[in-house]
Parts: C-alpha cells; sequence; structure tokens
C-alpha cells in the first residue's frame, strides 16, 4: 500500500520545464533543419547576378588554373561529360566560339568534367578536337559551387565575378554562344 | 547508345590485347596465362560492390546499368590491371568524386555523428526503460502461483482468459 | 468538359471540407450536436465528390487527352489499358489526388460508424480527419493540379494553365511521353495504392488519438475504437513495404530487393512506429499502462506518414524512387510544422492526466517483455530514420554529398531485429502481471530444446555465419513457441470438448482472433527472417561474358548461352532477350529469358532479370551486356539468392494473419457497465474537460 502511495507522488510530479523546453527546441531544430535543406533544394542553380565564390580547375594538362587571377575576364564554364550524349551536340559549336574569342584575351573557356573516368574523357576532347582548358572536376568540388542539376550546363562569369548567364542543357548553335557571351562582355 | 558501348567495350578488349600482347613478350609465359584472366569481371565486380554510383543515387556500382558506370568499371578494372590495391581504387574513387561513392561516410569529422548518434539515443532508450523497470515492485514469491502448468490448468485458464477476452472483444 | 467537371468537383470538395471544419469546431465550441452533425454529413459528401474527380481523371488518361498535361507526362498511345488506368497513381499530381480520395473513403468510413457513446470525440474526429484532406486539396489545386492543359495563345506562345485566356487554344499533341518504364510493373499497379491505404488509414487513429488529447478523456476508449484501424493501416502498409520489395525485386535488376533508400526508408518509419504502437496499445489494453507512450507513438506514427511524403516528394533528399521537384515543398513544411508543434502542445498539456493506472510488477511479465519490444523498434527506427537525414545534413553543414548506405543499416539494425526475434520467442510465453523465471522456463524448454537440436544440426551441417547461426535459431525459435502455442491450445480444447483436433484449431482461432491472428504474423515474420537470412548472408554472384554455347556455373547451377534476339515489340519497346539454358546435376532445367527493354517514349532501357524460383533457392540472371551482331556473345550476372522465396511467403501469411485478427466479431455491440459510460442529453454532446 505504501509503495503504491509513494508510486502515486511520483506521477503526480509535473512534466519539468526543461523537459518541455528540450522538447520543443529538438522539434524546432529538426523543422529548421529541414526547412534549410528545403530552401537549398528549391533553390536551384547559382542565381544570375549572385557572386560566384572562387575555384580552381587542375586541367588534365596538369595546369592548374584560379578564377581568383582571371578577374576582369568573361569566365565561360562548361560542365560535360564524355558519358553525356547531348554533350556532343554542343562540343563543335563551343570550341568554334572559344576559337571566335581565343585571340581576344578578353574571354576564358573552362571545360568541366563532370564525374567521368580520364581516358573517356580525353577521348572525347580529342575526338571534338577541343582546345580550351579541361580539367575534372574533382571531388565535385566545383559543380555543388554551380549547384548543377545534369550536364551539359554552361555559366557565364561577368568581369566583376558575377554570374551573367546560365544555359541548362545543350547549346543549340554558336550565335546562341557568342550573344550570350556578348552581353557579358559588354555589361 | 547501346552500339556506343559495344564498340567502347571493343576498343577496351583491343587495348588490354594489347597490354597482353606486350608483357607476352616481356614476361614469361606463365606471367601471360595468370594475367590473361585478371582480372574477371567477378573481381572488378567485387570492388564496384563496394561503391556507389556518382551520378545516380544509391546504386551501387556493379548492378548499374548506365553507361556512366559502365565506364566506372571499366576504369576499376584499368586500375586494376595497373596492380592498383582495392584500396588505392577506392581512395581513387573517392578523390575524384568524393565522400559519395563510399557505401557509409568515412567515420571523421562531423560524420562521425552517423556512428555515434544511434548507440547514444539507444543507451538513452535503455535507461528510460531501466527507470521505468525500477520501478517493478518486489511481489512476494507466495503469490506466484504453481508455476505447473498442465494442461487441464492451462484448459482453464485459457477458456477463462477467452471469456474475459470475448467480453473485452465485444466492446470494441 | 471533363477536365472543367473534375477541377469544379475538386473545388467544391475542398469548400465542402472548410466547411464541415467550421461546423464540427462551431458544434464543439457551442456544445450543439446539430452542428456536428452537419460537419459529418459535410465530410460523408467529400467522398463522392472526389469519386468524380477521380473518375475524370481516369476518362481522361483512357481516351488519351493529352491536351492535358498529366496525360501527357504519364501516358502514351502504346500503354496497355491497365497502365492507363494505373497512371492515376504515376505521377505527383495524379497521386495526390488519389491520396486526398482514399483520405476521404476514410474519413467518411470513420463518420459512419456508430458514436453515440463518443459523441464527445466526434467532432475533433471529423476536424483533425479534414484538416489532413484539406491540405491535400490545397496542394492539389494551388500546386499539382492534374487538370491543367497546354494553351496556344493569340499571341503565338504556349501556356500551360488550367484556363486559357480569351482567345487561346487547345493544344492536342500527338502522344504522351509515357509511364515511367519502372512503373509499368503489375508490383506498380498495386504497391502505392496499398502504401497510401496504410498511410492514410494510420490518420484515423491519429485523429482519435488527438481527439482524445484534446477533449481530455483518460479512459482508453480511443485505443479501443481504434484497434481495428490501427490493424487494417499496419497490414495495408505491410503489403505495400512487401509489394515495393518484389517489385525493386523483378525490376530494378540488381539481385536484391530492399536498398534502404531514403523512399523505402520514408515508408519503412511509420510500419516501424506502428509496429510498435500496436503492441503497446495491448498493455494499455490489458494493464492501463503507458498511456502517454502511447499517445506519443499514434502522433509519431502520423508524423512520419507525414514526413516521409514530404522527404519523397519535396526534393529535399535525392532517391531512385523520388518524384520531380515541385512546388508543394514549402506547403507541405508549414504543414509539418504545424501538426508537429500543435501535437507536442497537446500531449505536453494533458503529459499529467495521462498517468498510468496500474504499475509494473514483474521484470519478465509480458508487459516488462513488449516495453523492451518498444525499445527495440524505437532503436530500429532511430537509426533508419538518422541515416536517412544524415545526408542531407552533411550536405547543409560541409557541402559534402555522402551515402549511407546498407552496411550502415545492417550492421547497426541487424542485432536489434535478432533481439526482436528473441523476444518473438519468449514474449507469448510470459503472462500478464507477472512471470518468473521458473514459470517461464517450463513453458520455454520444450521449443528451446528444439532451436538447439537445430542449431546443433546447422553446426554438424557446416554452416559457419554466426550472423545466420544466431538468426535461424531465434527464428526458429519463436516458430516453436508459436507453433507450441497453437498445439497447447488445441490439444486442451480437444481434452475439454472432444472436438477433433482441427475443429478445436479452428475454434481456437476464430474465438480468440487477436491473438492467434498475431501468432500467424509472427510465424509470418519468422518465413521473412529466414529468407531476409538466406539471401542477405548467403548470395552469390558471378559475371561473365559468354559466347553462345558456352556456359558458366554458380552453386550448383549450370547456365548455357544458347542466343540473344533483338526485337520491337508493338508496345513501343526495343527488346533485347537472350535464351539460357539451366541446369542442375545434369539435370535440365529449363529456360530463362533476361533481358533489357528499352522504351522509345521515354528513351529508357529496362533490365528484367530472368528467375528461376524455387522454395529453397533463386537462381536470378541479369543481361548486363550484349554484342550487336547477331549475339556473337553476351554478359550476364548471375545471382543466386537462397531462400528468398520464404520472404514473400512470408508476405501472403502476414495478410492473412492480419485478417484473422482484424476481423470484425458477428456480435453487436454490448453496453459497457455503466460506470464507464459517460451519458449525455439529446442534442449534446459529452461533458468536456
Amino acid at each position: 500500500m505504501e509503495n503504491s502511495r509513494i508510486e502515486e507522488q511520483k506521477d503526480h510530479k509535473k512534466l519539468p520545464r526543461w523537459v518541455i523546453i528540450a522538447a520543443f527546441a529538438i522539434l524546432l531544430g529538426f523543422l529548421a533543419l529541414m526547412g534549410w535543406g528545403l530552401r537549398n533544394a528549391q533553390q536551384g542553380p547559382v542565381q544570375v547576378g549572385q557572386k560566384v565564390p572562387p575555384f580552381q580547375l587542375t586541367s588534365f594538362d596538369g595546369e592548374t588554373i584560379k578564377t581568383e587571377e582571371l578577374q576582369g575576364k568573361v569566365i565561360v564554364v562548361n560542365f560535360w561529360a564524355s558519358w553525356c550524349k547531348p554533350c556532343e551536340q554542343e562540343a563543335a559549336e563551343l570550341e568554334e566560339a572559344w576559337q571566335f574569342y581565343k585571340d581576344s584575351g578578353e574571354v576564358v573557356f573552362l571545360g568541366v568534367d563532370y564525374v567521368d573516368t580520364e581516358t573517356e574523357a580525353r577521348g572525347y576532347l580529342e575526338k571534338f578536337d577541343i582546345s580550351y582548358p579541361n580539367g575534372p572536376d574533382l571531388r565535385t568540388a566545383i559543380s555543388q559551387i554551380f549547384k548543377i542539376s545534369g550536364v551539359p550546363e554552361t555559366y557565364i562569369i561577368d568581369r566583376n565575378g558575377k554570374l551573367a548567364a546560365r544555359k541548362i542543357g545543350p547549346f543549340i548553335s554558336v550565335s546562341e554562344i557568342t550573344s550570350m557571351i556578348d552581353s557579358a562582355l559588354n555589361q | 547508345m547501346i552500339e556506343n558501348n559495344t564498340t567502347l567495350f571493343q576498343k577496351r578488349r583491343l587495348f588490354i590485347f594489347f597490354i597482353l600482347f606486350s608483357l607476352f613478350f616481356l614476361g614469361s609465359p606463365n606471367l601471360v596465362f595468370a594475367q590473361n584472366d585478371f582480372p574477371t569481371d567477378d573481381q572488378v565486380n567485387a570492388i564496384a560492390k563496394e561503391l556507389y554510383c556518382p551520378v545516380c543515387e544509391n546504386i551501387p556500382l556493379d548492378v548499374c546499368p548506365t553507361q556512366a558506370c559502365a565506364q566506372w568499371r571499366a576504369l576499376i578494372k584499368e586500375k586494376m590491371i595497373a596492380g592498383w590495391t582495392k584500396a588505392e581504387i577506392k581512395q581513387y574513387f573517392v578523390d575524384q568524386y568524393g565522400d559519395r561513392v563510399l557505401a557509409q561516410p568515412p567515420a571523421r569529422g562531423l560524420n562521425l555523428l552517423v556512428y555515434i548518434l544511434p548507440p547514444l539515443v539507444f543507451v538513452g532508450g535503455m535507461v528510460l526503460v531501466y527507470s521505468n523497470l525500477k520501478k517493478i515492485k518486489k511481489v512476494p514469491e507466495k503469490i506466484v502461483q504453481n508455476p505447473n502448468i498442465d494442461d487441464e490448468k492451462y484448459l482453464k485458464e485459457m477458456e477463462e482468459a477467452l471469456k474475459v477476452m470475448n467480453k473485452k472483444e465485444d466492446l470494441s | 468538359m471533363l477536365p472543367n467537371l473534375g477541377y469544379g468537383s475538386l473545388v467544391i470538395t475542398l469548400i465542402v471540407v472548410i466547411y464541415a471544419i467550421v461546423s464540427a469546431a462551431i458544434g464543439e465550441r457551442k456544445n450543439l450536436y446539430k452542428y456536428v452533425e452537419s460537419a459529418r454529413l459535410a465530410l460523408l459528401l467529400t467522398f463522392p465528390l472526389l469519386t468524380i474527380t477521380v473518375i475524370s481523371i481516369v476518362i481522361l488518361l483512357i481516351n488519351q487527352n493529352y491536351e492535358v498535361q498529366y496525360v501527357y507526362n504519364v501516358t502514351s498511345s502504346t500503354m496497355p489499358l491497365y497502365l492507363k488506368v494505373t497512371a492515376l497513381w504515376g505521377g505527383q499530381a495524379g497521386s495526390l489526388v488519389f491520396w486526398a480520395w482514399l483520405m476521404s473513403a476514410f474519413g467518411s468510413a470513420v463518420t459512419l460508424r456508430k458514436w453515440d457513446r463518443d459523441l464527445d470525440l466526434l467532432p475533433w474526429v471529423i476536424i483533425i480527419s479534414s484538416v489532413t484532406l484539406l491540405f491535400f486539396l490545397i496542394m492539389i489545386i494551388a500546386f499539382e493540379n492534374p487538370f491543367v492543359r497546354f494553351w496556344s495563345l493569340p499571341s503565338g506562345g504556349e501556356l500551360v494553365a488550367m484556363f486559357g485566356p480569351r482567345g487561346s487554344q487547345l493544344i492536342n499533341p500527338f502522344d504522351g511521353r509515357g509511364l515511367n518504364p519502372l512503373l509499368r510493373h503489375p508490383g506498380m499497379v498495386i504497391h502505392p495504392p496499398m502504401l497510401y491505404l496504410g498511410f492514410v488509414s494510420f490518420v484515423i487513429p491519429f485523429a482519435f488519438g488527438m481527439a482524445a488529447l484534446i477533449t481530455g478523456r483518460k479512459d482508453d476508449r480511443w485505443i479501443r475504437l481504434t484497434r481495428r484501424w490501427t490493424l487494417v493501416a499496419w497490414m495495408f502498409l505491410s503489403i505495400g513495404l512487401i509489394l515495393g520489395s518484389r517489385w525493386a525485386y523483378d525490376v530494378l535488376g540488381w539481385g536484391g530487393y530492399w536498398a534502404w533508400d531514403p523512399v523505402e526508408n520514408a515508408a519503412f518509419m511509420p510500419w516501424l512506429s506502428g509496429t510498435a504502437f500496436l503492441h503497446s496499445v495491448m498493455i494499455q489494453e490489458k494493464r492501463g499502462l503507458f498511456k502517454r507512450w502511447n499517445m506519443i507513438l499514434v502522433i509519431l506514427t502520423y508524423s512520419l506518414v507525414i514526413f516521409g511524403t514530404f522527404l519523397t516528394r519535396s526534393g529535399v533528399l535525392s532517391s531512385v524512387h523520388a518524384f520531380a521537384q515541385s512546388a508543394i515543398g514549402p506547403m507541405f513544411f508549414i504543414y509539418i510544422g504545424a501538426s508537429f508543434i500543435i501535437s507536442l502542445a497537446f500531449l505536453i498539456k494533458r503529459w499529467d492526466e495521462l498517468r498510468s493506472d496500474g504499475e509494473m510488477t514483474s521484470l519478465l511479465s509480458r508487459e516488462s517483455l513488449f516495453l523492451v519490444n518498444n525499445l527495440l523498434f524505437m532503436g530500429i527506427l532511430v537509426v533508419v530514420f538518422w541515416g536517412t537525414v544524415y545526408p542531407l545534413i552533411s550536405e547543409l553543414f560541409t557541402g559534402q554529398k555522402v551515402t549511407v548506405g546498407p552496411p550502415f543499416y545492417t550492421s547497426t539494425t541487424g542485432p536489434l531485429f535478432a533481439g526482436l526475434l528473441l523476444l518473438m520467442g519468449i514474449a507469448p510465453l510470459s503472462a500478464w502481471g507477472h512471470s518468473t523465471w521458473k514459470t517461464l522456463g517450463k513453458a520455454l524448454w520444450i521449443p528451446a530444446t528444439g532451436s538447439l537440436i537445430l542449431l546443433v544440426v546447422m553446426i554438424i551441417s557446416g554452416i559457419s555465419s554466426v550472423g545466420a547461426l544466431i538468426g535461424i535459431t531465434l527464428a526458429s525459435l519463436a516458430a516453436f513457441v508459436t507453433i507450441y502455442e497453437f498445439w497447447r491450445g488445441m490439444k486442451a480444447r480437444h481434452k475439454r470438448s472432444g472436438e477433433n483436433y482441427l475443429e478445436a484449431l479452428w475454434k481456437l482461432t476464430t474465438r480468440n482472433r487477436r491473438r492467434y491472428g498475431g501468432y500467424i504474423i509472427h510465424l509470418s515474420v519468422v518465413f521473412m527472417a529466414i529468407g531476409i537470412i538466406g539471401i542477405e548472408l548467403f548470395q552469390t554472384e558471378t559475371q561473365g561474358r559468354l559466347a553462345p554455347g558456352e556456359s558458366t556455373t554458380l552453386a550448383g547451377y549450370t547456365v548455357t548461352f544458347q542466343n540473344l534476339a533483338q526485337f520491337d515489340v508493338a508496345d513501343g519497346r526495343n527488346v533485347a532477350r537472350a535464351v539460357l539454358t539451366v541446369s542442375k546435376n545434369g539435370r535440365d532445367l529449363g529456360e530463362l529469358y533476361p533481358r533489357r527493354d528499352f522504351y522509345y517514349d521515354s528513351q529508357q532501357p529496362m533490365t528484367i532479370p530472368g528467375v528461376r524460383s524455387t522454395i529453397e533457392d533463386d537462381l536470378y540472371i541479369i543481361l548486363v551486356n550484349w554484342e550487336q551482331i547477331s549475339s556473337l556473345g553476351a554478359t550476364f550476372k548471375v545471382f543466386h539468392n537462397p531462400l528468398i522465396n520464404w520472404l514473400w511467403f512470408g508476405g501472403i501469411l502476414l495478410v492473412i494473419g492480419s485478417f484473422i485478427a482484424a476481423w470484425p466479431d458477428p456480435e453487436k455491440e454490448i453496453e459497457l457497465a455503466p460506470s464507464r459510460i459517460m451519458r449525455r442529453e439529446p442534442g449534446k454532446l459529452g461533458s468536456k474537460p
């Protein structure tokens, strides 16, 4: 009998305040996390006008290119992969555009090879005679900066390091590429 | 895509053949026989099984049907022929494609949470359960009914239980 | 026009649901039954209204009205009729409508029961089911309208909208894009409805639990009322999970059935908490304990249902099965936040009132063991939850994507599952109230001896995997105990009444359905456990390129490649189909046809394995690759999956057991003892706290 009375008293104890606060804190923390994740997922790729964080690309030829050192130039970042069929549609056009701007020294083309195998990637570059620097996206670091959703995607960074334009999917013509770059140059 | 695959594989076989051919002239014939089967698809898959496709979600590399994955399997084969160990190949994949190619996050930094939190919560749960069980009162041995369960007795108990339960069931 | 009819019906449903909520709230406030009755009728009306919407979509799908975007996205002219109909749940918008329709069906069903004794709960049950329904309706109408159509504007542009502006015309595409080929499987026809049924029917126990929480009713009436709902919900969810595994096994072509993928986990988590709930409600019914815990569990289960849907449909987590990203994320997020916070607030408010009526008296009593059972289920839940959510955390905090794959889950949940098997062997023999080692030992020794003999036999026969030895021994213990329980009961009846054994067994089971149905479910779990142990621990595989006439061997089977043919099929596929002959010990076992289907409309390939299934093992062959010029050779991957069929067989048994346990009693309700009934005046609701 005595025992049961003690039991009753124990149970009568109110829920301690700290438990309540902790329960709500955990719940709200969890919700905040989900909200953050959701915002990230909804945001999609880098927005036009946003500052693009600096990154570096080590090309297949061993050359290291740092975007910080390219301030004042327009940078064309093209994501591709050798296993990506649509990438092949725009490969020749990109090279043609590069040939057009190459001598001006105002525009830099960077090919970022997204999760690919080196042998096939080199074969791809050879097949399309691509001459601008290309390199693997090590640890997918660069694609995560741009939050790409797939390949091919192309991002054009203006002279101030801000995103000027982006193209999801392959370019259809050279003029489409050059008009994008020209408007970035004229900004 | 299919045609492409095939030519790719044929190319690769040619390439391997070339390597083997040169080895034939360099090394002893025994070596060639040893090398001839190496690496078999099974040996490649043994490594691919522990890696995840970097572009598709949650699909192990050994069973992923896309062309990209076929290329990665070929890459593993290439590295194996080059004499790389399993650990080296896995590390190469991590360096190239990031941590997500591993089946489990490497246990360092924030990732430690993956391995620490569930046991911690479970221990917490055990403490809670224990604190509940601790309230159990010692029931004097006398109260415990005759532990013999013979059929007659069981029958009675069962019929009683049935009666009680039937009554209770009727309520719902 | 049909889209307008379906859409109009949707909008009317929305209004009706809002009315139901308002009216029920007024009735509850003013304590007037007529308002609640009106709300009840309104909720009842949602089902026929949504049925109109569903029928409209189905007709649009069958008639190939490609001007409707949803129809364009999920069907194509080459698809057979049954797939066109089931494309209803093949895409985001349609599946949301389907979900809402099921929700309204369950909501209606629950309002049709006799409410005389629980009138105080009624308004809240109506409000909670209606709010859930309302949420889905808003999502459909605002973000995922299945009736939006393609319009060409007078100015020349195109528009996707419900109604085109003045002067615009409908665009009628020639053909649709077709259903994702992965979903073109008979399993996919029943799997989503089962899963949705499971999800939706868990809303009902939650609604009752919350109603009890809000009104402050302290008795366990809500648990008794929802027992069958819970069981039915649990059964649907189980069937959904099993069918999903079967589909993965048949279609995904990787030799497995469960990948611990976020979407799978999302459906598995409510199942875990639901299973814990099914067990722990028994403690409350029998002993008046754990009232708080049961409330937590039912809230948790509902939250996990909503949370899982959120995860898989908002694009927060990526997965093989995930729906395309859509705008419903933020809306979903708000709903989740609101429902979590409100539930928690009420739980805390009523915490003190939800005291246990009884107390634990023995460490080995049934209730103590159930408590341990709950601990293990929660342990598994925590692991699965954490593994599912962690990649998101990692990406947010470190920017690094990670995979939390099967090795993590199997190593952490393995011991917990083993613990559950052990409990399944012990708990049925322990008594409510109190048990001792002595009483338990008396009952346990015969089955335990059986298991030990089996263990010795296994060791002698050369099985060296520790996991398998422990797993099979524990599973066999659970099986023996369950069979022993049946046997004892049957024998007792036979002795007592002279019924023959079969009759005794039948009467035993039918007169105590809940208990013996539960035992059958336990047996089914044993079967599934054996199947899982078989494939997880003893799966072997080999891969190799075979020229015609060449063969490879695996686990005693010899597989010989005969030929390969590639051809087009009328339903829009290109099929590469290999013919292999299988033999074992020189005996011919027939042919297998692994194939690769390529769907032209969606430009997707699909790998269909060739499977030879027996009770002891499956031979599972995948066509990996082949050479073009009429079968110079092809690469095959061959899996040997021991005992996998036990998993599917266990699944069937589980359904049978659930049916037995949930089957309604023929007798009508009997009035309870007067003390337990809260009498109320006609036209008034029950006393409020």
